[in-house]
């Protein structure tokens, strides 16, 4: 501890130092200084940071030149030094000018923020459409025109979250499938969630709204340079709340394309695959892959989930028990609870592995096998 | 007065006292040592948060406990540390201030303290439950809120009592000052401690009931199968956020107006000079407590509200900022010109005004829409509240302590010591929270138990200020034993500037004061 607090120390002055002069210079790029906003990539976030440089920069005047009084008559008017008490205890001229004053300065701030906010409002006319759908503890984007739909999850291994391997340059911050966009089109988001509240935050897009069961919520972005951009969940949603980033890739509009063909013939590939009828291996294989992508974060690496909290999968009545109220909980969730219905989440052939994996391992023997066509024939 | 007094000096020994006392300094008393070890038990919370995140990666605890830390560690700050804590200003100092015998129901008092060990222990219960306790931040939005373990229903059952408890409280406050002011004292004669704890009385007779019912439909929602909240139902998660905040927003104005009281009953004693503007004062206060209940939804500019929405609490939220100025400025006035001397209650009262205002600028700044977007549920916002709410309301308490100590205990403390905690407190304070202004700038949201890579340094000096912020306040217990055992003698005025009826009375403040009501010019 105290060698990496030495070492950080040097970095810390640094920051300090190069953060203090850019600082002079409001709009520049401060990212690298962790002192004020990233650097934006919108015209909307530009705006953002413009008018938050403003306001801090009005901000500080008003802080600085107001306890400049303070401390003049701190030096000043002390009794060490003999002065005397003056006896004056009321002015309402003054009382009226400093009424008015901050009156005056609020509605000069107020109204550049009315006109950035008007803007941020308008997703009218969108060159494109895009859901994100909150879910404990990933993201779903669904691309209505392209007809495209998937979950993005965090890839930072468990190894360097517990301190077992070296931390990656974007650790915390990297996904398995991002969220790819042209750049130069005005995209609507579309945001809703699935089981608690989340909020969509990528901040050099100046994007954040909350996701919420229940409602649809839009916002919109249009993003001038091709680049990876990079955010995380913004609202309280649970256990691993810090551990639900979002990545956005914003690329050209013939890598766009391209990128969406591929994934599209990913999607049918997977569909055929998953008509077959699977061997055991086949399904234990699968299974523990999306045991650990979809259900390890509740009910644990073991199977023995939270007391309390999450029910254990290992001996528990539901996975020893009959197939279908197995199919039936992983199909549909528990209401009330969060355990997610997840039908929509995954394929029929994944939806059997992963029951079939939850039967025979875990610490469980039950020794039957769950096929694809079983799923389906519930759904 | 002395004499007077001095024959019903008499009363039970031991811990039938403090149990059945109906006296308003005793309960006074039992107010503040509870407020103590809560802030000795939230800060300890606060240290497990600082020391989990001095690092990225997992070091001390799982994500879900450190919820459960982040939760815990906001509701016995507001509910068992600050609030409590001004509750116990008010019962020592407006009867003694207003020339009164004592509260106005004083058996009522005795049951407002005696509500708050068992809900304490309540909430702190629920960490040992199944499912550890309450998780879903002090904001207890659902649906989280309506998922997880039976730790969430201790956490409503605790809020229903702290919350009985204030009620009774205050109504006890507001029949003391309006009925029982010695002659002469007309309202506009008042301390301004005793109009701020009138107006904050109002605040919370208005607010308390409004989370009451949102906590119960909560429950309700949870156990009896109601959907006021759940969507699938054709509830509305978004309307507890509305009642939430109707009371939350008016609750955070219950925590720093008692404490604005504070700061102009220092700042005037030692500036030997009459309290600027007392009138404006008291007009400014009732300004902030009527807008405060105007503005709440500016916690929630990210739900997607209708523009006007937006708009609207937008400006009303920007007004605040107004007569809060006001205030700042008749401290400013007060002190300019005046004789000033710097002992230990001066120098709190002088960092919290600057301090906090530091907080109210933040805060203005979160005020503005369109750039709440980026600051919304990030650091930022986590250094705003702790700017008003440790260096408004906690450095007030701190402040009022030492003001007061003399008075309680007839003994002046360490003046030394009493700086050296001054100088301790302030700059790691700073130290803890000023550098999660850039934390929260840069993008790390709060409430998370891990972070990127970037965030490292400022996060690391950050825990450092806090383990040493958290140290620092054992100096301060030792002080309070100190003065209490011993000490030189505290004069009855025990302040060269001090004015008012409790400067009147002898050091020690005698058990029964005021029996019979002193003549105010
Ligand atoms: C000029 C006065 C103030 C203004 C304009 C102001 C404005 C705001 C705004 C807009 C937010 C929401 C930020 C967000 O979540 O994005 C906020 C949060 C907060 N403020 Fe203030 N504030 C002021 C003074 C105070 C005072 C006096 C207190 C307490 C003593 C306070 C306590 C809080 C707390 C606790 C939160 C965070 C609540 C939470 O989400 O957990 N504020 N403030
Ligand atoms: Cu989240
Ligand atoms: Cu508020």
């Amino acid at each position: 501890m105290l060698k990496s607090c030495v070492i950080n120390l040097k970095h810390i002055l640094y920051r300090l130092f190069s953060g203090m002069g850019m600082s002079l210079v409001p709009g520049l790029a401060f990212a690298e200084y962790g002192l004020n906003f990233q650097r934006p990539v919108t015209a909307i976030a530009h705006e953002l940071l413009w008018l938050h440089n403003a306001i801090l920069i009005i901000c500080v005047a008003i802080l600085v030149i107001v306890f400049s009084f303070m401390f003049y008559a701190i030096i000043m008017h002390r009794k060490g030094r003999g002065h005397q008490a003056a006896k004056f205890h009321d002015n309402t001229t003054l009382e009226i000018v400093w009424t008015v004053i901050p009156f005056v300065i609020l509605v000069v701030m107020a109204v550049p923020s009315t006109a950035t906010l008007l803007k941020m409002d308008d997703t009218s006319n969108p060159d494109m459409t895009v859901q994100i759908v909150g879910y404990q503890w990933k993201w779903k984007y669904e691309y209505p025109e392209q007809d495209l739909s998937f979950f993005s999850a965090l890839t930072t291994p468990r190894e360097q979250i517990e301190n077992q391997a070296d931390k990656g340059e974007n650790y915390l911050l990297e996904v398995d499938n991002p969220m790819v966009l042209p750049v130069g089109k005005k995209i609507r988001f579309v945001l809703t969630a699935n089981d608690v509240l989340h909020a969509w935050w990528v901040p050099q897009l100046g994007v954040k709204k909350d996701a919420i069961p229940g409602y649809i919520n839009e916002m919109w972005t249009q993003i001038d340079e091709p680049g990876t951009y990079r955010g995380q969940c913004a609202e309280l949603c649970g256990k691993d709340h810090g551990f639900m980033p979002i990545v956005v890739e914003a690329v050209s509009e013939e890598e766009f394309a391209k990128w969406a063909s591929v994934q599209k013939a990913k999607m049918v590939a997977a569909e055929t695959r998953a008509a077959k009828t699977w061997s055991r291996d086949e399904l234990m294989e699968r299974g523990e892959q999306i045991y650990k992508q979809a259900c390890v974060a509740c009910h644990g690496a073991t199977g023995a989930g939270i007391p309390g909290v999450f029910p254990a999968i290992t001996g528990s009545k539901i996975s020893t028990g009959p197939v279908a109220a197995h199919l039936d909980i992983v199909l549909n969730g528990k209401a009330g609870t969060a355990m997610q219905a997840f039908k929509g989440q995954l394929n029929d052939a994944d939806l059997a592995a992963v029951v079939t994996y939850e039967r025979n391992a875990l610490g469980n023997k039950k020794g039957d096998l769950v096929q694809p066509a079983e799923v389906k024939a519930l759904r | 007065m002395a004499t007077a007094a001095a024959h019903h000096e008499e009363h039970p020994g031991g811990l039938t006292r403090w149990l059945f006392t109906t006296n308003h300094k005793d309960i006074g008393t039992l107010y503040l040592w509870f407020a103590f070890i809560m802030f000795f038990v939230g800060g300890a919370m606060a240290m497990v948060i600082r020391a989990e995140l001095f690092q990225p990666g997992m070091q001390m605890v799982e994500p879900h406990f450190f919820n459960q830390m982040t939760t815990v560690h906001a509701l016995v700050m507001i509910f068992g540390g600050v609030m409590p804590a001004f509750v116990g200003l008010a019962n020592w100092q407006i009867p003694m201030m207003i020339g009164a015998p004592d509260m106005a129901l004083p058996r009522m008092n005795n049951w407002s303290f005696w509500l708050l060990p068992p809900a304490a222990t309540l909430l702190i219960m629920s960490l040992f439950m199944p499912g550890g306790g309450p998780a879903a931040g002090w904001t207890i939005y659902p649906p989280l809120s309506t998922q997880g373990g039976m730790g969430m229903d201790f956490a409503i059952l605790t809020i229903h009592m702290l919350g009985f408890s204030s009620i009774l409280g205050s109504m006890n406050i507001i029949a003391t000052i309006l009925n029982m002011r010695a002659p002469g004292m007309t309202l506009m004669k008042m301390p301004l401690f005793v109009w701020t704890w009138l107006i904050t009385a109002f605040l919370l007779l208005a607010a308390i009931p409004v989370l009451a019912g949102a906590v119960t439909m909560l429950l309700t929602d949870r156990h009896f199968g109601t959907s006021f909240f759940d969507a699938a139902g054709g509830g509305d998660p978004v309307m507890f956020q509305h009642v939430f905040w109707f009371f939350g927003h008016p609750e955070v104005y219950i925590l720093v107006l008692p404490a604005f009281g504070v700061f102009s009953q220092i700042i005037p004693t030692f500036a030997r000079k009459p309290l600027f503007g007392y009138s404006s004062m008291v007009f400014a206060t009732a300004t902030i407590a009527f807008l405060s209940f105007i503005v709440w939804a500016h916690h929630m500019y990210t739900v997607g509200m209708p523009m006007a929405g937006e708009l609207f609490f937008m400006y009303s939220t920007m007004l605040i900022a107004v007569p809060t100025g006001v205030k700042v400025f008749n401290w400013i006035a007060t002190m300019w010109r005046g004789s000033m001397t710097f002992e230990t209650p001066m120098l709190y009262a002088i960092a919290g005004v600057f301090l906090f205002t530091i907080g109210g600028l933040s805060g203005l700044m979160l005020a503005i829409t369109p750039a709440d977007f980026q600051y919304h549920d990030t650091y930022f916002v986590v250094a705003h509240f702790h700017y008003v709410i440790f260096a408004g309301s906690v450095l007030a308490l701190m402040g009022a302590a030492y003001f007061w100590l003399p008075k309680w205990t007839g003994h002046m403390y360490n003046e030394r010591l009493g700086k050296l905690h001054f100088w301790l407190t302030t700059i790691s304070f700073n130290v803890t929270f000023f550098p999660q202004h850039f934390l929260g700038l840069a993008g790390m949201p709060r409430r998370i138990p891990d972070y990127a890579l970037q965030f490292t340094e400022f996060n690391q000096i950050s825990s450092i200020g806090a383990f040493v912020l958290g140290l620092s306040q054992l100096l301060f217990l030792y002080i309070v034993v100190q003065t209490i055992k011993g000490g030189k003698q505290a004069t009855d005025r025990v302040w060269e500037g001090a004015e008012g009826l409790e400067w009147t009375v002898p050091s020690p403040a005698p058990y029964h004061t005021f029996a019979t009501a002193p003549q105010v010019k």
